[in-house]
C-alpha cells in the first residue's frame, strides 16, 4: 500500500477524496436516472456508459478514502451508510437533469472540471491519486468530447434548442463558482502538492469553456457570487432524494449481498 | 462492489505493448504456466479475445514470500466486465495449479488501447470490431474524426453514430457504402 498519506494529515486526505470521490458518485447516480429515458437509444447508451465511468471513478476514491481514514470502513460503508451532511460533492453534481439540454449542460461544467484537474493531479505527490487521475482523465476526455460535441449541436442548432441551452448555461453557471472556491482544505492539498492549485484549474477551465461556448454560439454569463458549500456537506434539497433512493436497499437490509 | 487493491502502485511497465510474455522470468516455471494458462482467458464482451491481447495482464511475477502476482488492469474503470475478468483470471490460475497467488489491480500507468497486441489487433479486425488507432494525443482526440474504414467492405465512406457503443471501450459506426453497422474499438 502507498505510505504517501503517512506524511500528509489523514482526516484531511479523507474529506478531500471524499469531495472528488463524492462529485463522481452523485453524477453518476444522477446520469444514471435517463437509462431508458433518453431520446435516443445512442444517447442512453451514451449517459450510461458515462455514468458507468463515474461510479467506477468513485469506486477508486471512496475504497482510498476508506485506507485513508483507517476505520475499516469500504467503498459501499461509505458510499450507502453516510447521511446527506457527511457528503462533500460540489452540488452542482446533484443538480436535477431537467431536460437532455441541461444534462448536458451540467456534464460539459463538470467534464471541463475533471479534465483539468485530474491531468494536473497525474504530477500529485499522493501516488494513488496520481494513478486514479492518470486513469480516469483518458476516459473524461471522451465525456467532455461527447458532452460538448452535443452542446455545439444543441446551441448552435434550432432556436428553441438554442433558447433551452443557454437557460441551462444561466441557470447552472453559478454552481460552477464552487468548483473553484478555495478553502483551507484545497489550500492545504494544494501546499503538500496532493492537489494543483485551484485557481490554475480555473484558468483553464475558462478557457476551455469559452472555446465551446463560442462554438455553440452561447453566451458566458457574469460572474455572480454563490452561497453553496457541498463540498463542505451543505447541499441543496436534491441530494437527499438522490440518497434515499441510491441507499434505500442497504439501509432495509443492512450488508445484503448478490 | 468488491475491487480489491492488493498492492500499491506498481513499477511502471515498459510503454509499449509487450507481444508476448512481459517480464518472463525463466527461472519459475509457475510464471509460464501462468501465461499459458491465462492466453486462454477471453473477454467476455469480445470472445475472441484473450486478456493478454487486450495487453490487460501487466506482469506475473513471483513475490518475496514466494506467492505468484498477477497484475491486472481494468480497460475503463467502470466496465462491469472487470469483475468477470478478474474472476476468470483467478479460475484459470487455479486450474493450471500455479499454487498460491494475489490478483493485484494495476492502475498506473493506465491501460492504453495502444497495448494490444498484434495477434489481438487482427482478431478484434476478424471478429469485425475495428482495432483502436495508435497514439491519439488529446487534440486529436477531442476535435478530429479520422475515417475509421469499413471492417466489412473496407469503405472510408463511414460515420460514427454514437461515441459510446455496446460496452466501455466501443463507438458505434455505420457504413454509407454497405450500410452495415459495426464497431470501433475507442483510442484511450
Amino acid at each position: 500500500m502507498s505510505a504517501s498519506f503517512a506524511r500528509v494529515d489523514a482526516p484531511a486526505l479523507f474529506r478531500y477524496v471524499l469531495r472528488l470521490g463524492d462529485l463522481a458518485l452523485v453524477l453518476g447516480q444522477r446520469l444514471g436516472e435517463w437509462v431508458g429515458h433518453s431520446p435516443a437509444l445512442e444517447e442512453d447508451l451514451g449517459l450510461a456508459n458515462i455514468a458507468l465511468d463515474m461510479i467506477g471513478q468513485a469506486r477508486l476514491l471512496l475504497t482510498y478514502a476508506g485506507e485513508v481514514e483507517g476505520q475499516g470502513r469500504g467503498e459501499d460503508d461509505i458510499a450507502f451508510l453516510r447521511g446527506h451532511g457527511e457528503y462533500l460533492n460540489a452540488v452542482l453534481a446533484e443538480q436535477p437533469n431537467g431536460d437532455f439540454g441541461q444534462t448536458i449542460v451540467r456534464q460539459v461544467l463538470i467534464d471541463a472540471f475533471q479534465l483539468e484537474l485530474y491531468q494536473r493531479m497525474t504530477a500529485s505527490t499522493d501516488e494513488r491519486l496520481a494513478a486514479i487521475a492518470a486513469k480516469s482523465v483518458k476516459e473524461v476526455r471522451y465525456h467532455l468530447r461527447y458532452s460538448s460535441g452535443w452542446l455545439v449541436r444543441l446551441g448552435d442548432g434550432t432556436d428553441e434548442s438554442h433558447r433551452r441551452v443557454q437557460a441551462a448555461v444561466d441557470a447552472l453557471w453559478p454552481y460552477t463558482v464552487e468548483l473553484f472556491a478555495e478553502d483551507e482544505l484545497d489550500r492545504a492539498m494544494a501546499d503538500q502538492g496532493v492537489a494543483p492549485r485551484l485557481a490554475d484549474v480555473k484558468a483553464a477551465w475558462d478557457h476551455r469553456l469559452d472555446e465551446i461556448l463560442a462554438e455553440a454560439t452561447l453566451k458566458r454569463p457574469p460572474h455572480r457570487p454563490h452561497a453553496w458549500h457541498g463540498k463542505r456537506g451543505q447541499h441543496s434539497e436534491h441530494l437527499g432524494y438522490i440518497l434515499a433512493e441510491m441507499q434505500y436497499l442497504q439501509r432495509t437490509h443492512p450488508g445484503a449481498r448478490w | 462492489m468488491s475491487a480489491v487493491f492488493t498492492g500499491g502502485v506498481p513499477t511502471p511497465a515498459p510503454a509499449p505493448a509487450p507481444t508476448s510474455a512481459p517480464n518472463f522470468t525463466p527461472a519459475d516455471p509457475r510464471v509460464t504456466t501462468a501465461w499459458q494458462a491465462l492466453a486462454a482467458v477471453e473477454d467476455p464482451e469480445i470472445p475472441a479475445v484473450s486478456v493478454i491481447d487486450l495487453g490487460l495482464i501487466r506482469f506475473i511475477k513471483p513475490r518475496h514470500d514466494g506467492t505468484l502476482e498477477v497484475g491486472l488492469s481494468p480497460t475503463y474503470v467502470g466496465c462491469p466486465a472487470t469483475e468477470v475478468i478478474r474472476r476468470s483470471v483467478e479460475i484459470a490460475l487455479r486450474g493450471a495449479g500455479v499454487g498460491e497467488f494475489v490478483v493485484t489491480n494495476v492502475l498506473s500507468p493506465a491501460w492504453s488501447s495502444d497495448w494490444i497486441t498484434a495477434e489481438g489487433r487482427r482478431k478484434l479486425e476478424i471478429y469485425g470490431i475495428v482495432p483502436p488507432e495508435q497514439s491519439a494525443s488529446l487534440r486529436e482526440l477531442m476535435r478530429v474524426n479520422r475515417p475509421v474504414g469499413c471492417p466489412r467492405c473496407r469503405s472510408t465512406d463511414t460515420e460514427c453514430i454514437s461515441e459510446f457503443g455496446s460496452t466501455p471501450c466501443k463507438a458505434l459506426h455505420r457504413c454509407r457504402a454497405c450500410l452495415e453497422p459495426f464497431e470501433y474499438f475507442k483510442c484511450i
